[in-house]
């Protein structure tokens, strides 16, 4: 069984325990507090923080020095047998996302596009924009990033399915994986390694993609002169290097994004793990703040990551006035392929 | 001797009536597991008049009359057992009247429950009747001479409940009315304040008389419907989660499923938990106070919501729902029947536990879906098969698996929801002799010649 490679001592001299000081979803007086609770956990010993984590993975940005703090939180819930959600939510999940032998794999060569186990980015990843790679798409349990169960604190299940995501992958033959989902990317990226997994193929995150197409398509495109505001996905916390791509894409499209509060690093979650985690008062303050954010900031527009951030919250930023989009979409819009009114 | 087929030509006319095999075929059967027996005709009437002179001929010589809805009860019946004249109501579909402000309806006997809610819908858009999980051709007099139940069950009771009048053509063939109609144009009472007739005729599945107008409650048909999923993997919890969505007092409908197939259903019990409001803050208000009264089993990590997606609730939503035809035909076949009890809540744990027994027992594919009755009184707790009607031997086992449910459930103190005929003689076994007596009594007394749906509640059997 894959093992986490967390080095307790760069933990331990930590300087700065912004790890759990910059958590949005807990408090803590102070470095002593939030360094004297991450050694509880380091030492297997019981921790609030095993208690009150809404799994927004935004410590493995916050940690500076290469440590895999959510990780460890989640290996140790699992390890005293907690549950962050319902038993039979986490259950359900597990179900919901098994291998059943039911997926589909394109014309794949030296190239796969992923689209995970999400329906919805088999059409985003079409038109001019994928047209060499959309036929090597492949979707399904098989090629799905199992990190959503960090959120369950279900490690077992990542350690379990991963290597045979991976192997599926491999027996495809392919040298470079293109991720749809920014999750699938962060998975075998930031997860993969920190677990020492080796994976035999070159995973590509899909805005380094779509910048380097949008740069050769940059004759097809109309500026949009649009104000967004950017839903930022639990995931890219994971590969927090990828991050900037969003501002480029942007630049290059003609798509302003005004500063607002809680961006970047202070990004606030969709909030549907929250719900599940601990109820709706805090995703609904979450989900609140959130787009009264992207309100004051001028956005016309919600800019989609991750397709479940968009179910999420595509309906409750609608009602106040904003318009839901992934950002490949928008990109669509942005060389005339999409009408502005097909956001949704 | 007469000519029954010429006789029935006179009365409906040529295109009303069949006994041609091919038609025949069709009116032997239904689309459970009861073995198949042929009518010798089958006719369509129009009005009541004609109904009445069927009736009167069938009387006159002694011919088995079966009145047929749209034949989807799954439990055999319309199968007409003894043979003779399958009354084909589905001509009779006309709605009546629409008193939007008593909020009633009466319609014909043979109108569709699609037919109304299709009527409402396009005239009277604040109005809605309590529609069952049936296809849309099911009609309303055969569910509310079956004691079915709908959407609005939980709020208002079994859909006969909601029965505001009815006029029946009784089985020596007088015209009858029952309620407020009996004494005056409004139908706006089945019983109260007199005595109660529509006994005689609702739960009797057509042994008693040929339902032929019925006056039907309508209710507020709210501007937003939605619905929250809960899931709790421990089936003990089950009741009291129940319990403390009804003291709400505010839900729409409550349905608690489980199912092995497809793998994200398994291991779970589902409350399928509807909601309805006027404004957008209603709905809010009402889903906190769903979420609050289930907080405890949050805590406790039994229980949770499901993250719902649009297209998820869109399902759910549906009325009716088409997930059970999909259930048909997991083993291919399309074939589908249920045992549904009506049961005590609190003994939901142990009907959870005879569903998975008997399908281990016999191989078979299940599924559970139960419904509450009237604020939680008690549950229609359905015990589903799905088998394939090219395989008799699968047919066999599920025909089997039903029994032994029915006997389960009358062992659990339980009432036959549309009880075949082997139910119904299960049922009368257990009867307390003078109930039983009574219920001879009546049926004697309506039907001296016993051609009604004979077969079915026979007390000398």
């Amino acid at each position: 069984m894959y093992k986490l490679k967390f080095n307790e001592k760069v933990c331990a001299s930590c300087r700065s325990a912004d790890c759990l000081l910059k958590c949005q979803y807990m408090t803590f007086s102070g470095h002593q507090e939030a360094h004297g609770e991450m050694m509880k956990i380091m030492k297997c010993k019981d921790s609030r923080v095993l208690d009150d984590c809404v799994t927004c993975y935004a410590c493995e940005e916050y940690c500076r020095r290469g440590n895999h703090p959510f990780f460890l939180i989640s290996e140790r819930r699992e390890e005293k047998g907690m549950f962050t959600a319902p038993r039979p939510i986490t259950k359900q999940w597990i179900n919901m996302t098994a291998m059943q032998g039911k997926y589909l794999v394109g014309d794949v060569k030296d190239k796969a596009l992923s689209c995970c186990y999400i329906p919805e980015l088999g059409a985003l990843g079409t038109g001019e924009i994928f047209k060499d790679v959309a036929s090597a798409a492949v979707f399904g349990a098989e090629f799905m990033c199992p990190a959503v169960h960090s959120h369950f604190a279900r490690m077992s299940v990542i350690k379990e399915r991963l290597p045979i995501v991976i192997e599926n992958f491999r027996k495809l033959g392919v040298k470079e994986v293109i991720c749809l989902h920014d999750e699938c990317y962060g998975t075998l990226t930031s997860i993969a390694e920190a677990y020492g997994m080796e994976v035999p193929f070159k995973p590509v995150y899909y805005m380094d993609f779509l910048l380097e197409r949008m740069k050769q398509l940059k004759d097809k495109i109309t500026p949009l002169g649009i104000t967004v505001a950017y839903q930022r996905p639990c995931s890219n916390r994971l590969i927090p290097e990828k991050h900037t791509l969003v501002k480029k894409i942007f630049k290059l499209i003609g798509v302003k994004a005004p500063k607002r509060v809680y961006q970047d690093e202070n990004a606030l979650c969709c909030a549907e793990i929250i719900r599940a985690v601990s109820g709706y008062k805090l995703a609904d303050d979450v989900r609140k703040r959130n787009i009264d954010d992207m309100l004051n900031a001028g956005a016309e527009y919600c800019v989609f990551n991750c397709p479940a951030c968009q179910l999420t919250l595509s309906e409750k930023v609608s009602k106040r006035g904003l318009k839901p989009v992934h950002i490949i979409d928008l990109c669509k819009m942005a060389i005339g392929e999409k009408e502005r009114e097909a956001a949704s | 001797m007469i000519d029954i087929l010429t006789s029935l030509i006179d009365i409906v006319g040529e295109k009303g009536v069949s006994n041609a095999p091919e038609e025949l075929w069709f009116y032997s059967r239904d689309p459970g597991v009861l073995a198949p027996h042929q009518p010798d005709y089958v006719v369509a009437p129009k009005s009541t008049e004609q109904v009445q002179k069927i009736v009167q001929l069938a009387c006159r010589e002694k011919i088995p009359v079966v009145p047929m809805g749209n034949g989807m009860s799954l439990a055999g019946l319309v199968i007409p057992l003894k043979g003779g004249i399958v009354l084909d109501m589905k001509r009779m579909n006309k709605i009546l009247e629409v008193n939007a402000v008593a909020r009633y309806a009466v319609v014909e006997g043979g109108t569709s429950q699609g037919v109304l809610k299709a009527y409402l819908q396009k005239n009277h858009p604040t109005l809605r009747h309590s529609l069952p999980d049936a296809p849309p051709t099911t009609t309303i007099a055969a569910n509310v001479s079956l004691h079915g139940q709908g959407r609005l069950t939980h709020q208002y009771g079994f859909n006969s409940d909601m029965v505001t009048g009815l006029e029946v053509v009784l089985p020596t063939g007088e015209i009858c009315r029952v309620g407020s109609p009996s004494i005056g144009p409004y139908w706006f009472s089945k019983g109260p304040t007199l005595p109660d007739l529509s006994g005689l005729f609702l739960g009797w599945l057509g042994c008693t008389g040929i339902i032929t107008k019925v006056g039907i409650k309508l209710y507020p048909n709210k501007k937003f419907r939605d619905v929250e999923l809960f899931v709790t993997d421990r089936a003990e919890l089950v009741p009291n989660i129940l319990y403390k969505l009804t003291h709400l007092e505010m839900l729409e409908d409550i349905n608690v499923w489980f199912q092995p197939k497809p793998l994200v259903f398994a291991g779970n019990f589902h409350v399928s938990i509807f909601f309805t409001g006027d404004t957008e803050e209603e709905i809010e208000f009402k889903r906190k106070m769903i979420w609050d009264s289930l907080q405890e089993f949050m805590d406790s990590k039994d229980g949770g919501f499901v993250s719902l997606f649009q297209y998820m609730k869109d399902m759910l939503l549906e009325m009716p729902g088409r997930n059970i035809a999909d259930f048909a035909d997991v083993p291919k076949g399309g074939g589908f029947e249920y045992s549904g009890p009506i049961a005590l809540i609190e003994h939901y744990p142990r009907y959870a536990a005879k569903v998975v027994e008997l399908a281990e027992k016999y191989n078979l594919l299940y599924a559970s879906a139960a419904r509450l009755i009237s604020g939680g009184h008690a549950m229609m707790f359905s015990i589903s098969f799905a088998f394939n009607r090219n395989d008799p031997d699968m047919m066999k086992r599920v025909e089997k698996a039903l029994d032994e449910a029915m006997i389960f459930a009358l062992d659990m103190g339980g009432i036959p929801w549309k009880p075949n005929f082997k139910e119904q003689k299960l049922t009368m076994q257990r009867m307390e002799p003078n109930a039983l007596r009574l219920l001879q009594m009546i049926k004697k007394n309506l039907d001296p010649q016993g051609i009604m749906n004979p077969g079915n509640w026979e007390v000398n059997a």
